[in-house]
């Protein structure tokens, strides 16, 4: 009863107004925001569990799911909430029974093409959560009963537009972006009003005729140019500006219908969060032909450059280069390889790469590094403030890449090509630690195959992640040196949380189907 | 004489009609499949084709099906008319076909050499032996008679990718050789010659290598030759698997 008490004393039951999750640092207890706060940071600032005790954690419950798990949940006031394909739920933080659940029928014909039938999370704002589902419905439900209070259509799913993100919940609005970058669609950001579900703005990712970035795609190669959306972005409150990474273009590995830079695919893009209008770009892989998205979580933060404290914005990119901005303008402010390529010689003054010539897929197949799942994917980084380090989960492997004829049939794949495992075993990985104003690596963790999992760091000097193995573990933020390492029993391709349960620092992955919550 | 032309000019159409199905079937599935099963069927996101008995696909009809109705997490194909799904299937077909080949030694013979050279001490077939080693009981259905004679004669030429040797010292205790059995980033398990699984934590161990072109199975090469080989092979080549 006590707890319960607290709980009303200090917040209503699931009301968490914007402002809180502008100031989710000073509620450490909580989840709020698929990446802990708006900066894409994924950082708890909890110090309970450190490198002196993270051997002592254990499982404290574990909840079963239906499929597949890859949920970030969020945290709130005693209640976790966590989702599945066209699925949610709420439960108990302190034991994992259910409280309520809600799930929505996937239709017979919907085909998800190119990805799993998964979901990465909710967003919660004021007393609703939302979420996106497979068939492209975004869905407010009420938090205290798990019952629909709205749901807005985002896309016909039939010619291949998909939801598997966690929307993004700022200000007034809800935040989705689309999967279907293998079908021939045209990407797009979505803002919905979070009270009436009506759509507030949409970004088109390829610009229509008369837009600027039009005159870099031929003919009508516009109108199937991909650039999905399917990362949740983040967002600067300050300059109400929202940061979201943009897929690759179609056809995947056929470039010769669409030559040219193909905007906005594989870029970053700042948006006004009022308006959805376009403050600047930053394209990582011009006219790419790797599938090497640029969907990642952009990272926020302030460093020193040239004896000048910036505000930047810093992504690990699936071409293996990391890259830092200057977040207010998109200038290119430092780039490096993390993880070994061959397909460009490095990046000129402006960040752009210097492509290697004969790295395009062919017919008879072109050997590149990294292979089409790239240097690191849709998991999470963490970007730890204390340390200054930004964490990434690395995948080293080549692919030999051939190109195809692509043929648009909407609703069916539209790759034009695709690729083989390069001989020579299997991948490896590794957990890396990069410098965030330059990317320098400071120490690296290394991984029996390459990972699926994000990266997780707290301010008790930790990081969590998780293998293909099946292994969750703890290492020290400063060194890598693995501290802890619990076996789950299922493959992790999900991003890790940190909260308190009483009072006591908590720390929940996703494994195979089922959701562990840890602690001392 | 003449009732015979008919026949051969039917199996030639049929012939040439399956080959342009197959043609045709490789285009889609280089552009539609491959990206998880890879150019060739060797596998990626989704499993290896070119073998040829596919678990969830034992007939013709449960690929064809398989492919238009889609499983888990693969998407159906239908936008594909049946007769391209024929031509799919025919083509995942051919790439898990072993050329047939002539055998010349005597299958019956063979088994005895097989039971006589104490290969169930370590292999498996139809229940039979010991589980040390790879199972034998589908042998045929996945090696070539060529591949299982060099096999037989120097082992250690034809270890598979994921096969792995090992040899593990812990810090304390003495050194362990075996198969991988599995492992993760912070632990392995091996299984010895005895049959008996060792499982350690990496960072428990002095030393951990893979004995590179080693295995536990001993070369034949002087002890089994001409005649006895040809037979040991047919026995081997002739295990198409469970009943």
């Amino acid at each position: 009863m006590k707890w319960f008490a607290l709980l009303l004393c200090t917040h209503a039951w699931g009301q968490v107004p914007y402002d809180r999750i502008v100031n989710a640092a000073k509620e450490p207890g909580n989840w709020l925001t698929y990446s802990g706060n708006y900066q894409g940071h994924r950082f708890s600032p909890l110090r309970e569990i450190t490198s002196a005790n993270a051997g002592s954690l254990r499982v404290k419950w574990a909840y079963q799911m239906d499929s597949r798990a890859e949920v970030s949940p969020i945290v709130a006031d005693g209640v976790m909430y966590i989702t599945g394909p066209n699925t949610a739920a709420a439960l108990d933080v302190r034991t994992g029974r259910e409280l309520w659940t809600w799930s929505r029928p996937i239709p017979k014909d919907y085909q998800n093409i190119g990805f799993g039938r998964v979901n990465r999370g909710p967003a919660i704002l004021d007393g609703q959560i939302f979420v996106a589902t497979l068939d492209c419905y975004l869905v407010a439900l009420d938090a205290k009963s798990g019952l629909e209070r709205w749901s807005s259509k985002v896309e016909d799913y039939r010619p291949g537009y998909s939801m598997t993100l966690a929307p993004l919940a700022i200000r007034d609005k809800v935040l989705v972006g689309v999967s279907g970058g293998e079908t021939g669609i045209r990407g797009f950001v979505d803002a919905y009003d979070a009270k009436s579900g009506s759509r507030a703005w949409r970004f088109y990712t390829i610009p229509g005729p008369g837009e600027p970035g039009h005159d870099s795609w031929p003919g009508d190669s516009w109108k199937t140019g991909g650039g999905s959306t399917w990362v949740t972005g983040s967002y600067d409150a300050e300059t109400d500006l929202v940061y979201w990474g943009i897929g690759n273009p179609g056809p995947d590995w056929n470039p010769d219908s669409r030559r040219g830079d193909n905007l906005f695919t594989c870029s970053l893009v700042a948006l006004d969060g009022d308006t959805g209008k376009l403050k600047w770009h930053f394209q990582f892989t011009p006219n790419d032909s790797h599938d090497w998205d640029a969907t990642h979580v952009p990272v926020l933060f302030e460093a020193d450059v040239r004896g000048t404290r910036r505000k930047l914005v810093a992504v690990a990119n699936r071409n293996a280069f990391y890259y830092v901005l200057d977040r207010s303008s998109g200038e290119f402010i430092a780039g490096r390889p993390y993880a070994k390529q061959t397909w460009a010689k490095g990046l000129d003054d402006r960040g752009r790469p210097i492509v290697n010539p004969g790295t395009e897929p062919s017919e008879a197949g072109t050997l590149v590094w990294p292979n089409l799942n790239g240097a690191t994917v849709w998991f999470s980084p963490s970007y730890s403030p204390a340390e200054g380090l930004l964490y990434v989960a690395v995948r080293e492997s080549a692919s030999i890449y051939f190109k195809r004829k692509a043929e648009y049939k909407p609703g069916t794949f539209f790759a034009g090509g695709g690729e083989a495992q390069a001989p020579g075993g299997a991948p490896t990985g590794a957990i890396r630690a990069l410098e965030a104003a330059t990317g320098q690596v400071r120490w690296e963790f290394k991984m029996h195959t390459a990972p699926w999992a994000g990266v997780l760091s707290t301010a008790g000097g930790l990081v969590f992640s998780g293998s293909d193995e099946g292994n969750f573990f703890a290492l020290d933020a400063k060194t890598g040196k693995p501290l802890w390492d619990f076996q789950t029993g299922g493959r992790i391709a999900a991003n890790p949380i940190s909260f308190n349960v009483d009072g006591k620092q908590c720390v929940a992955i996703a494994a195979g189907r089922v959701l562990y919550v840890f602690s001392l | 004489m003449r009732r015979w032309v008919p026949l051969i000019a039917l199996s030639a159409c049929a012939f040439g009609q399956a080959t342009a199905d197959s043609a045709a079937g490789r285009k889609i599935f280089e552009s539609q499949c491959a990206l998880c099963h890879g150019q060739t069927g060797g596998g990626g996101r989704g499993p290896a084709l070119n073998r040829p008995r596919l678990e969830k696909a034992p007939d013709d009809e449960a690929l064809r099906k398989l492919i238009a109705q889609g499983s888990g997490d693969m998407p159906g194909a239908w936008q594909l008319h049946p007769d391209e799904v024929s031509g799919v299937a025919a083509y995942v077909r051919s790439l898990g076909a072993l050329p047939p080949e002539p055998l010349r030694g005597d299958a019956e013979r063979g088994s005895r050499t097989y039971a006589a050279s104490g290969c169930p001490g370590c292999h498996m077939v139809a229940g039979q032996g010991a589980g040390f080693g790879p199972e034998l009981t589908g042998i045929g259905a996945r090696r070539s008679a060529a591949f299982l004679r060099q096999t037989i004669l120097k082992p250690a030429a034809t270890l598979a990718e994921e096969f792995q040797y090992i040899s593990a010292t812990p810090v304390t205790g003495s050194e362990v050789r075996g198969i991988r059995v599995n492992e993760d980033s912070f632990t392995i398990q091996l299984r010895d010659a005895g049959g008996s699984y060792h499982s350690f934590r990496k960072g428990e161990l002095r030393s951990l290598r893979r004995l590179e072109k080693e295995t536990p199975m001993p070369s034949y090469e002087g002890k089994i030759g001409g005649a006895a080989l040809d037979d040991l092979v047919a026995y081997l080549a002739g295990l198409k698997g469970k009943p």
